[in-house]
This record gives structure tokens, sequence and C-alpha cells, in this order.
């Protein structure tokens, strides 16, 4: 469904991704690994359209994305939804308008219809009666479902998200991987995941690809990579200090 | 040592021309979305609102006292010529062609624009510019537009706001204080104050809303570095926006007089 080639790119002297291959298969929960600061973000967000690559190209079925004009972009956008690290939640407004948010933005529908979608979206990740909270009074796993909430509101075919489990205690993060594969078991929504989170991966992945050093190394699923004998895959995968991957 | 500081300098000229360009960009990308449908008047009020009406305590209070020291000190002047009834029109064509507009513009600077700048620096740094990007929404038609707006729209509002303020502060301190006739007081004021007078304030008005609104949005739109990055973003918007203002009221004066 979505192909990455060789894509490329860097901020000022800093080689940020150096040439990554990937595709990501249609309807299945792809998680891209990878040490802090190894440019996964940078990765998920030049598939939404954040940034531009340098080189190489991305694309979306036949359509080469990555080469858009932000207009044409904002067209395909409407197809992904995606949660942020931080939920990225808007302070100034209610937890249903901050789900009903791309609603009001992009469609027909009254603010009646709107509040229903909203809370049958909320219901579906869990959370009842919250709609006229504000974030600041969101603990940091609601304001998470919320981000969600917003991000399946328009129903889209791809969801992208940003280190879903980070800052969450490890209950909660098992809650979120429940949350990810029940939302992506009812729609079959294509799920591309970043995280450094192993126990969180193992449990939802049908696909792990690993970045290092500006490159997918390897990929699989969740048992070929278990078994998968590269040594910085092993050293990432079991959590080790020492091994190849220079810590500094 | 030379080669240090001609390289830095020329890394400070860069950064000029670099942000003064993003600026333009910024500047031409709202003309063209203030006229692109849909117009988004919900925002457009909420903007105005905050810029205008939470603005009008201190504008008033501005206004009035300036109006005040002025009356009190042209006093003290002109009684040395024996021209005690020209304090009027001297309180209302300061106010009206430089004080109204320039106090104005730097006052609510420090209220509006630095929380402008600190509202959309948030918003940057906390992901939430992205986060409109990512639903295809474009932030600079839905955050820049609706403030640069209220900034064109309501600056020349309180402006006109202080200036009645700031007569009428003239006019207590210089009828009841130190005694001139109110007859006279008014009467030379009306003699000596033409409409073209308020319309050269009012212009400048526009002017310094719009730099305000956006030396604010630009500096919160692109923030870098956590809370850090927020808050020079707000003194950043501040300090370069009230020197814009008086650098362009200067301007502005030459070629109006």
């Amino acid at each position: 469904m979505i192909k990455i080639i060789n894509l490329k790119k860097s901020f000022g002297t800093k080689k940020v991704l150096d040439g990554v291959n990937l595709e990501i298969d249609r309807g299945k929960i792809t998680v891209i690994i990878g040490r802090s600061g190894e440019g996964k973000s940078v990765l998920i967000k030049h598939i939404i359209g954040l940034l531009r690559p340098d080189e190489g190209s991305i694309f979306l079925d036949d359509l080469e994305i990555s080469s858009m004009r932000e207009r044409e972009f904002n067209e395909v956008r409407r197809r992904f939804g995606m949660l942020f690290q931080g939920a990225a939640l808007f302070d100034s407004m209610t937890v249903a308008e901050n789900v009903g948010f791309p609603l009001k933005e992009h469609t027909d529908l009254n603010e009646e219809d709107i509040l229903k979608v909203v809370r049958e979206k909320l219901k579906r990740v869990g959370l009842v009666g919250v709609e006229d909270m504000m974030p600041a009074d969101l603990s940091g796993g609601m304001k998470k479902r919320v981000g969600l909430a917003r991000a399946i509101v328009m129903d889209p075919e791809i969801v992208l998200f940003d280190e879903p489990t980070t800052g969450l205690d490890p209950i909660m993060s098992d809650s979120i991987a429940d949350l990810v594969l029940d939302t992506q078991r009812v729609l079959k929504t294509t799920y591309i995941l970043i995280t450094h989170d192993i126990p969180f991966t193992y449990k939802i992945a049908d696909k792990i690809a690993m970045l290092h050093e500006g490159r997918i190394i390897e990929q699989g699923s969740v048992e070929e990579m278990k078994a998968n004998p590269d040594p910085v895959v092993r050293q990432f995968l079991e959590g080790r200090a020492e091994g190849p991957i220079k810590v500094y | 040592m030379m080669k240090e500081y001609l390289e830095k300098l020329g890394k400070t000229a860069e950064r000029f021309v670099d942000s003064t360009g993003q600026m333009a960009m910024m500047l031409a990308q709202a003309a063209m979305y203030a006229f692109l449908p849909p117009v988004k008047f919900r925002n457009i009020f909420k903007q105005m609102d905050f810029v205008g009406v939470q603005s009008l305590f201190v504008v008033v209070l501005t206004g009035s006292f300036t109006g005040m020291v002025l009356a009190l000190q042209s006093f003290n002047a002109l009684k040395r010529f024996g021209a005690e009834s020209l304090v009027g029109p001297t309180v209302a064509l300061s106010m009206a062609r430089e004080l109204g507009p320039v106090l104005t513009g730097l006052m609510v600077t420090g209220r509006a624009g630095s929380a402008m700048a600190t509202e959309l620096g948030t918003m940057r740094v906390t992901e939430q510019i992205d986060a409109l990007v990512t639903m295809a929404v474009n932030p600079i038609k839905y955050l820049v537009v609706p403030r640069v707006l209220a900034g064109i729209l309501m600056f020349p509002v309180l402006t006109i706001i202080t200036d009645f303020v700031g007569v009428i502060g003239g006019y207590m301190i210089g009828v009841r204080l130190l005694g001139i006739n109110p007859g006279v007081y008014i009467g030379r004021t009306i003699d000596f104050v033409q409409v073209d007078d308020i319309v050269t304030g009012l212009t400048k008005s526009i002017v310094f809303g719009l730099i305000t609104t956006l030396v604010a949005s630009y500096h919160g739109f692109y923030a870098t570095g956590g809370a850090e990055g927020v808050g020079r973003a707000a003194t950043s918007s501040v300090v370069l926006g009230s020197v814009l203002i008086l650098v362009s009221d200067y301007l502005m004066s030459s070629f109006m007089l």
C-alpha cells in the first residue's frame, strides 16, 4: 500500500535518513523500531508530508506523494489519521471539540451528528462521559485515547502512531496495545507505529522493521525478528547496553 | 579574531534575511488565504475579542494618563508664551497623530502580541500545529489569518478609544485643575484638529496592528526548543514588534506630514 524507496533526509550536516526502503502492507500493523534519535519520527513525518525528502520517494498505491504540492497532499491527508507522541490535543478545546474537529472542518455534519460520532469513537477507545473535559484535566493515558479517537474519527485508511506508549506505565501501555488491536481489527485499517517499546511491539505487530543508522536494516514478522541473528537487532530487542550499538 | 567576528556577522545577516523572507512569505500566504473560502468568522471574532475587547482596560488607562500628563506639561510650556489656550489642541493633535496609535501599538504588543506568540509557540512545540497539518487544515489560514485580521480591524478601534480618553483626560486637567476656560479649550481644539489628523493616526494604527500580529504569529509559529523556545518567541515578538512600530511610525510620519 505504501512504498518507501531510497528515502534520504539530512538536517544541516546531520544525515538522519540514509536510504530507507520499506513496504507497508494494507490492513496490517507495521511497527518501526529503533533507538531514540534514529529518525523514526522523521520517517513517519515524511509519510504524512510534514517533512519532504531530500532524495527518494514515497508511493501511496500508485500515487507518488513525496513530490506532491501542499494542496494536492491535503487531499491525500484525508486518508490518514495520526496519533502524536504527546497526543497534540488542542488545549483550548474540550475533548468533544478535539475529536470532532476533523468532522467540523471537512464534513457538512451538524453539531448533533458530530457529537454522535464523537461519542461513538470515544466509546470505541474506552472513554465515556469525558466529552466536556479539557485536555489539561486528562491523564496521559486518557490523552492518548482521545488522540486516537480523533485520529480515527474520519475512518481513515491509514493511521500513524508516534511513540504511543512513551510516558505511560506498563499496564497503561498494555491497555493501549489492546486498544490498537481492537480498533484495527474492526475496520482492518493500516496501522504504522514507531516505538522502542519491545513488549508492546511483540503484542501488536504483524511486521517489524528496524531502523538503524538511517536505514531499515532488518524486517519481518514477530517470530522472524525474534529469531533474527543480526547482532544489532539482537542487542536492541534484548535491551542490552553491550553490543555493536554504541551507547553515548 | 577578525575572521570569527566576520563569520558571526555573516551568520546574523543570514538569519536576518532568512527570517525577513519567512515573515514576508507568511504575510503573502495570510493575504491569500484571507480571501479564500471558507472564512472562519468564529475564529476571527474570537481573536477580535482577545486583541480588542480584552485590551480595553490597558488602553483606557494609558490613554487617559497620557492625555493628563500632556495637558500638564504643555500648560507649563505654553504658559511661558501666554498661549495656555492651545493646551487643548496640543493634547488632541499629539494624541490623534502620534501618541494614540503608538501607545496603543506598544501596549497591545506587550499584552496581546506576547500572549499570541506564547500560544502559537506552545502549539508548535506540543505538535498541535503539526496535528492541524495532518488533519488537512492549513495552519496559516486557521491560526495566522484570524490574528492578523483581528489586529488590522481592532487597532484602529482601540486607537480611537485611546485618543478619546486622552482628550478627556487632557480636558479634565486643563479645565478642572489648571483653570482653562472650557469654551476656549473645546473651541480651540475643534479649530485646530482636522479629520486628516485623525485619519493619519488611524492609518498608522492599521499598520501597527499588522506588524504586531504578524511578528507575534511568526515568532510563535516557528518557535523551537521547548519551553525556553516559547519564552524566547514571546520576548522576541515584543521587542521586534515594538521596534518595528517605532521605526515605521517615524517613516510614516515623515511621509504623512
